[in-house]
């Protein structure tokens, strides 16, 4: 064994690369409840107050404090940059100074010259003619290859979000494996894999040779990046602080050469934790100096930042990166994996204030400690910062090594990525199978020219029959439409760096979404139990709706709607499954448009359910507001209805609460009459 | 028997332990000033429900309900006893818990035995009784609610002997209900109950009052302030000062 791993329990880990072998072998289960945290020292309160500092500036100046448009974001294009050199203990910034925004143009040149010019920098000319000639981006890939149907249901807007002018993101590439290899020897590994490829030279085979050939780059660079804060990552980092950085800086590497639209760290807590729980018993290090540490990691990742235009914000609510960090769940074994360091994550919630990055996610299981989750009860209640997800549910897909990438899609850490797809508009896609594919909004004919419906009142089996068919049709366009974009993206914008960390084989899901399920569920259910009479405007296009009578509304666990809102997804993803996908993603889909429903709203006419049109989508998997009238469980009980299996890739509901509805404050409410009397 | 149903929430988490599944009655004879349901007070409004349909409703959603269970409310409860022993057999033949949030005024000593019997038999299928009291003190309670207290006092010790456990609701209201010596005399009372298990101070809020506006009625607490946190924290003491009084005197600490 390699002298960084002196005390550490052996396995398979350390003769593969295998993160999760070394996690099972030496994490310790801690089951104690908060007393041990240690407070900030002087130096984290001093560096956090110029972050507080860089922050207010950047608010003031508008929304961006400085942004690079000169030198191309790559691992080491930019030399280090520090808050205050004598006081971090983890460093890293992904240019030369904090706050300052990277210049990414490889996803597209006109998005990053435009994220420059809305906030009032120019792009050096040379870089713009350079991509604009020379070297060709993703998003000039894409519209290379559209076809005029794509272009017209992007416009449209029944597909939305499309991440063809921008990183895709959702790839979370195992940062641990930099601390505990050292980038030689996952350089070695490399070189196995690549010398290991099938020999031959089919498209496939030239392509991962090519992308394995981009990786060891990468590594390569990354080792070089460290070495120029002074690190030496090319072996194993051989205590907590090393290996902190190590992740860190694998971390780093990542944001430095993709603008994604959700950057997330993945499942580090419990790892990290070997290596403290070692230094404690050596006496390397005091609790006080490993929350030091930790404090100054999230410090930094608090500080991601990307270069993005107004636009971009508006549809994803604020400037958000999810840096989505997992945190506890349950080994297949049973042990829960709550370990000291998976609190020391969340103490940074009071050492720094409460934060919505990083997305710290606490994966639920009813068998987790009782201590942790009094603890994250107690934090949510401080803070309202952290997102839980349901661990018994993914452990039984995804073992226990998996991560949250974005908000809720789900994959193994360093063996399975994602290709992002934002959504299809099924909302709109009803009213087009209405309408024999006209849009309700423009009034051209985008879909396919299908009968439209006709008569004075609309026929649940007859709009049914219809609106199957403009879904498959839907589907077909929107898959064909994800395969050109993740094509082009592999191509001109490699996330060479995350894959880098990833295994050589990995499952590729190919994920999808959908946005307006319970517009859908509503409007159905409104023409199959009441009375719907489309009005038609002066050419004969469906443009509103008559509704009378009453209909059982999604959201009151009422399951003649309940149904039809579980048929819709189940549908939808038969037609999904039904297509092929890019290098044999596997499909999945999610019903999480957690921000954008503002947006789909806006772009979609009146609808059956009496929605207006311009009006927004309820967020994500949600009933629509004000239309669950029997108390949250009932609502919540609708939502969890809908299948897991056909919504792999999440399935969310927001849901807010005020404080005093959620139970008595333990001040004022005196259970404690027995307690305390009679002794 | 059908119940007469005001309205089901499928998450309660202030009427009871846990989170519970809670039925609000149709039907109340008191009138007391700050009530903020004033909709329930109706004796012949509401909606008609089977208790299986509501059992139903509850067990569909019963994993939410671990460490909790089902809440009758109102309105007022004991006004429908056939109601709740069919609702609370059916309950405790799954071993759900049961709750009933009462202010104890449909009770009287000298009952209608047959009634009595029933409440009995209620209470073998009751795990807590949640009791409000209005008030210590039998005008100032007349003047609050418009009801006498003095069958409500006679029910907490009724329950005492049946040893179900209760807990103490006492709303308190600035300028009507937080008068230390009424508040003592109060905890006074419940020190010499050895069933209470809790004591449940409850700050007058305002949010009842648009309700009011809507049904087109008088607001009678139109001016006064919401209860102040600390305060409330103040009050609470003083009544614990009163339990604490009675059960040294009884020797019971």
């Amino acid at each position: 064994m390699r002298p960084e791993w002196k005390d550490f329990v052996g396995g398979k880990w350390d003769k593969e690369v295998n993160v999760r072998d070394f996690i099972q072998r030496n994490y310790h289960p801690y089951d104690g409840d908060d007393s041990f945290l240690a407070e900030p020292t002087q130096n984290t309160k001093d560096l956090w107050a110029q972050v507080l500092d860089l922050q207010k500036q950047e608010r003031e100046a508008g929304g961006v404090l400085d942004m690079d448009t000169k030198v191309i974001s790559t691992i080491t294009s930019h030399g280090p940059g520090y808050l205050d050199k004598s006081k971090e203990t983890i460093v890293g910034f992904q240019t030369d100074k904090p706050f300052k925004r990277s210049l990414q143009p490889y996803g597209g040149i006109r998005m990053a010259e435009k994220a420059c010019s809305d906030n009032g920098y120019e792009v050096d000319p040379e870089i713009s003619e350079f991509f604009s000639t020379h070297r060709k981006t993703h998003n000039a890939g894409c519209f290379d290859a559209y076809n005029q149907e794509m272009r017209a249901c992007r416009s449209s807007h029944i597909i939305t979000g499309l991440p063809d002018a921008y990183g895709r993101g959702r790839i979370i590439g195992d940062y641990r494996r930099v601390a505990l290899y050292g980038i030689d020897r996952l350089i070695e590994d490399k070189q196995e894999q690549k010398d290991s490829t099938g020999r031959v030279m089919t498209d496939d085979v030239i392509r991962l040779r090519e992308e394995l050939s981009e990786q060891m780059v990468a590594l390569k660079m990354m080792k070089e990046m460290a070495a120029s804060y002074g690190c030496d990552i090319s072996r194993p980092a051989s205590n907590v602080q090393e290996a902190i950085q190590a992740v860190y800086f694998g971390y780093l590497c990542a944001v430095k050469e993709q603008n994604g639209a959700a950057m997330s760290l993945g499942r580090t807590s419990t790892f990290l934790d070997v290596y403290a729980e070692r230094d404690l018993a050596n006496g390397t290090f005091t609790e006080q100096q490993i929350q030091e540490f930790v404090d100054h990691f999230i410090m930094k990742l608090r500080c991601i930042k990307f270069a993005r235009t107004p636009e971009y914000n508006q549809i994803f609510a604020g400037d958000p990166v999810w840096v989505t960090e997992s945190l506890g769940g349950v080994g297949v074994d049973g042990r829960p994996m709550v370990t000291k360091m998976s609190f020391r994550y969340l103490h940074t919630l009071t050492n720094l204030g409460p934060s919505p990055e990083p997305n710290l996610t606490v994966l639920w299981s009813t068998r987790l400690p009782e201590n942790w989750k009094k603890y994250c009860a107690k934090m949510s209640i401080q803070t309202s910062s952290i997102q839980y997800e349901n661990d018994d549910l993914m452990r039984a897909t995804h073992g226990d090594d998996y991560g949250i990438a974005c908000c809720v899609s789900s994959m193994v850490i360093g063996k399975e990525m994602q290709f992002f797809g934002a959504r299809a508009n099924v909302a709109k896609c009803l009213l087009y199978a209405l309408n024999g594919g006209i849009d309700e909004v423009t009034k051209k004919q985008v879909g396919p020219k299908y009968r439209p419906v006709t008569g004075d009142v609309l026929d649940y089996d007859d709009v049914m029959d219809k609106f199957m068919d403009m879904l498959e049709w839907q589907a077909d366009v929107y898959v064909n439409t994800l395969n050109i974009i993740h094509y082009m993206h592999d191509k001109y914008c490699y996330e060479r760096a995350e894959m880098a960390l990833h295994d050589k084989n990995v499952k590729r899901y190919f994920a999808t979404g959908v946005a307006g399920l319970s517009i859908v569920a509503d409007s159905l259910s409104a023409i199959k139990y009441a009375k719907v009479e489309p009005i038609r405007d002066e050419d004969g296009i469906i443009v509103d709706f008559k509704t009378t009578g009453e209909f059982p509304k999604y959201g009151n666990d009422d399951d003649r709607v309940d149904e039809i809102a579980q048929e819709i997804v189940h549908k939808f993803m038969t037609a999904i499954r039904r297509h092929h996908t890019y290098r044999e993603g596997v499909p999945t889909t999610s019903i999480l448009t957690i921000t954008s429903n503002v947006t789909y709203g806006k772009a979609t006419g009146n609808t059956p359910d009496g929605r207006k049109k311009g009006q927004p989508f309820a967020p994500g998997a949600n009933p629509m507001h004000g239309r669950d009238t029997h108390g949250a469980v009932a609502s919540l009980s609708s939502v969890s209805k809908l299948p897991f299996n056909d919504a792999q890739d999440g399935i969310s509901n927001t849901f807010t609460i005020i404080p005093g509805a959620l139970g008595k404050e333990d001040q004022v409410f005196a259970g404690d009459l027995e307690v305390d009397l009679s002794k | 028997m059908q119940g007469r149903i005001h309205s089901l929430e499928s998450f309660g988490t202030v009427d009871g332990p846990g989170t519970r599944f809670v039925v609000f009655v149709q039907g109340c004879p008191m009138r007391c000033a700050y009530c903020h349901n004033p909709d329930t007070w109706d004796m012949n409004g509401g909606t008609l429900m089977e208790p299986e349909e509501i059992f139903e409703q509850y067990k569909r959603n019963e994993a939410f309900y671990h460490g909790g269970g089902i809440t009758v409310t109102g309105g007022e409860p004991l006004m429908q006893v056939d109601f709740l022993i069919d609702l609370f057999t059916i309950a405790k033949k799954e071993n759900v818990h049961t709750c009933i949030d009462s202010s104890g005024i449909a009770y009287k000593k000298n009952a209608n035995p047959d009634w009595l019997a029933k409440l009995d038999h209620l209470m073998t299928l009751t795990d807590l009784v949640m009791l409000d009291i209005k008030h210590i003190d039998p005008e100032k309670h007349k003047e609050l609610t418009s009801q006498p207290n003095e069958g409500i006092l006679a029910f907490a010790e009724y329950l005492d002997e049946k040893h179900v456990d209760v807990w103490i609701r006492h709303v308190i209201v600035p300028g009507l209900t937080d008068d230390d010596e009424y508040l003592y005399k109060l905890g006074y009372f419940i020190g010499g109950l050895t069933n209470v298990k809790a004591l449940d101070a409850l700050p007058y809020h305002t949010m009842g009052e648009s309700k009011y506006e809507k049904l087109g009625m008088a607001y009678k607490l139109a001016g006064v302030p919401a209860m102040d946190k600390d305060k409330l924290i103040e009050k609470k003491k003083v009544i614990l000062d009163g339990v604490r009084k009675r059960r040294e005197e009884l020797g019971r600490i």
